[in-house]
């Protein structure tokens, strides 16, 4: 009761998150449920029979499903390993261009992409990317290629959303590594310098090894986004001619959901997908502690 | 001194102009969009625009700017960024300032930073959040743009860390005067914290100025659509229904001028922020990685 007299200011600072995330965030957990139900809308909860793992049995028996689950892997570990391996490389390049203003320009440009939406790049790169005389094709046109149907092909299509993730975003993720550049003792460096090591020589046994912890940090911590293949782009870029190839788990459940209706079934869906996504979070944290004693706390 | 190696010099010269190529490569779409914006609807058709607008025109931003629904989505946008960002500052602050304080000052500190954190790593998903909306009457109400979004867990913590860097003597000093926890936080804390504020008010703008999905399904009537949603409908899915033409019009206009026009007005208030947001956000993304 002491504490609480001393307390309580604090626990009315918290107390307006308090109740958006209760309402907002955990009553909607609650309706998990769903998912173990044959819910109909006009039954509401308590009246909907409960129907044990059916959906969940669907899942795995369905094709659709199985193909969404499958592309929804693919799409994200390639989209995964791609924004690793690009800032880290790009950042190691930028590196090594000293004039400042160029620099300072190269990072201006490549961070831009990120702030926009996909409603924004999405309606950009249909036109752009068009077999109809788009720009990218027009300039693979002079070149005596193509044309290439970015969009309209299904493993082009995997491709596309790939890359242009992979272009929208390498910038942002680089700044992580930008950062850890900064922070090399300089000393190591002009010690490399004195045993008169080539740069080549100190960027494989100075600079590489140095981001190394921190490479290894985002890795880790992006093993939770491995069933996240990117809702809004996915579905401001596919159309019906790559749906095979194309469609992920968060709009397989949007389409289920919202357009026929089948609220269990995508339910079930959904917490498949946050299941999964939960237990790697999870372990993913503990592992960026237990390597690089990272805490988000 | 490798700077002077001719091997280097001809790698830095290779590198610098491969990097600004990449860089280039990275804005060129949106310049393209730009060009075609301003192009006339023969040589859109044709599709001879490149990166400089061809007999240039105004004509489809001055369609654009004459269609009702797209002001009103225009205004709409603006009006949940504005109240949206101010929302979810208002909301992170408070909570930010009782979650920086120590376990031995503020019991129960780790309980709600679980609270907040879990909903970070688990979500109900798509369908039971919408039956919460249905069920709290907020489809169709301008407040569904806002509400939902009210808590941003991973501004609150970019937040709790600043705090966490202000000296704790100013709080003792403060208190032995008298002080409040809520006098220090708006007094002390919150002003000390502007730039911070401003970095992460930046981005809870963009975040609120992009956002289109919660449009998309709990607003029903296009008068209704924030820009983003708008946006959406017209250039994704190709409903062009909010738009009527008349004959001379249609000469004049395109589909591609158009939307490239729409296009490039939902993404000039961001091209607007971002030298702003460049000169705040590496120092953002440091305070949420400097720990203790």
């Amino acid at each position: 009761m002491r504490t609480l007299r001393r307390n309580w200011p604090f626990h009315l600072m918290v107390l307006p998150a308090l109740l958006f995330l209760i309402v907002f965030n955990y009553v909607p957990m609650a309706g998990i449920t769903m998912a173990f139900m044959d819910y109909k809308p006009w039954l509401g909860f308590s009246k909907s029979p409960w129907i044990g793992l059916d959906h969940f049995r669907a899942l795995f028996e369905r094709e659709d499903s199985i193909q969404v689950i499958w592309n929804t892997f693919i799409i994200a570990v390639l989209k995964i390993i791609f924004n690793l391996v690009v800032p880290f490389t790009f950042a190691i390049l930028l590196n090594e261009v000293r004039k400042r203003f160029l620099n300072r320009s190269i990072q201006t440009l490549v961070y831009l992409p990120h702030f926009l939406s996909w409603v924004i790049l999405g309606g950009i790169l249909v036109n752009f990317l068009s077999t109809d005389g788009g720009f990218v094709n027009r300039m693979l046109g002079y070149i005596g290629l193509g044309p290439v149907f970015f969009l309209g092909d299904g493993n082009w299509f995997r491709f596309t959303v790939v890359v242009s993730e992979v272009w929208k975003e390498f910038g942002y993720s680089t700044i992580v590594f930008l950062a850890a550049l900064a922070g090399i003792n300089p000393a190591l460096y002009e010690a490399a310098e004195v045993d008169g090591a080539s740069r080549w020589k100190q960027t494989r046994y100075i600079t590489i090894p140095s981001l190394m912890p921190i490479a290894v940090v985002v890795g880790t911590l992006s093993l939770g986004n491995i069933l996240n293949a990117g809702f809004d782009q996915i579905f401001n870029l596919y159309n019906s001619l790559v749906m095979d190839k194309g469609d992920i788990i968060d709009t397989f459940v949007y389409r289920t959901a919202i357009i026929e209706g089948d609220f269990g079934f995508a339910t079930a869906v959904g917490l498949f997908k946050s299941v999964i996504s939960m237990i790697l979070i999870v372990i993913s944290y503990r592992l960026a502690y237990r390597w690089a004693n990272y805490r988000v706390f | 001194m490798y700077h002077k190696t001719t091997p280097y010099r001809i790698f830095s010269v290779f590198n610098t102009t491969f990097l600004l190529i990449l860089a280039l490569a990275c804005i060129i779409p949106l310049i393209h969009v730009f060009a075609v914006s301003f192009s006339a609807k023969s040589a859109a058709d044709a599709n001879i625009v490149g990166l400089w607008p061809v007999n240039f025109t105004v004509e489809a931003y001055k369609k654009t700017i004459n269609n009702p629904i797209f002001l009103g989505s225009l205004w709409i946008a603006a009006k949940r960024t504005i109240i949206g960002t101010f929302v979810i500052l208002f909301v992170a602050s408070l909570a930010a300032y009782a979650l920086s304080k120590e376990k031995e000052q503020f019991k129960g500190r780790s309980v709600y930073a679980w609270v907040f954190v879990f909903t970070m790593i688990f979500n109900g998903g798509l369908v039971p959040f919408y039956i919460v909306i249905q069920k709290l009457h907020l489809m169709d109400s301008f407040w569904v743009l806002v509400l939902p979004g009210a808590v941003n867990v991973w501004l609150t913590i970019l937040l709790m860390n600043f705090f966490r860097g202000i000296p704790k003597e100013l709080e003792e000093a403060a208190m032995i005067d008298g002080a409040s926890q809520f006098g220090i936080l708006f007094r002390i804390f919150l002003p000390l914290s502007l730039p911070a504020l401003a970095t992460l008010g930046l981005f809870a703008m963009v975040w609120h100025w992009n956002s289109w999905f919660d449009g998309l399904i709990y607003i029903s009537h296009k008068e209704d659509y924030p820009l983003a949603t708008y946006l959406q409908t017209v250039i994704i899915t190709r409903d062009f229904s909010s738009l009527s033409f008349s004959q001379a019009e249609f000469d004049l206009l395109s589909q591609k001028t158009l939307n490239s026009a729409q296009i490039f007005i939902g993404a000039l208030p961001i091209l607007i922020v971002y030298p702003f947001l460049q000169k705040f956000f590496v120092k953002g993304l440091v305070i949420g990685s400097v720990k203790e």
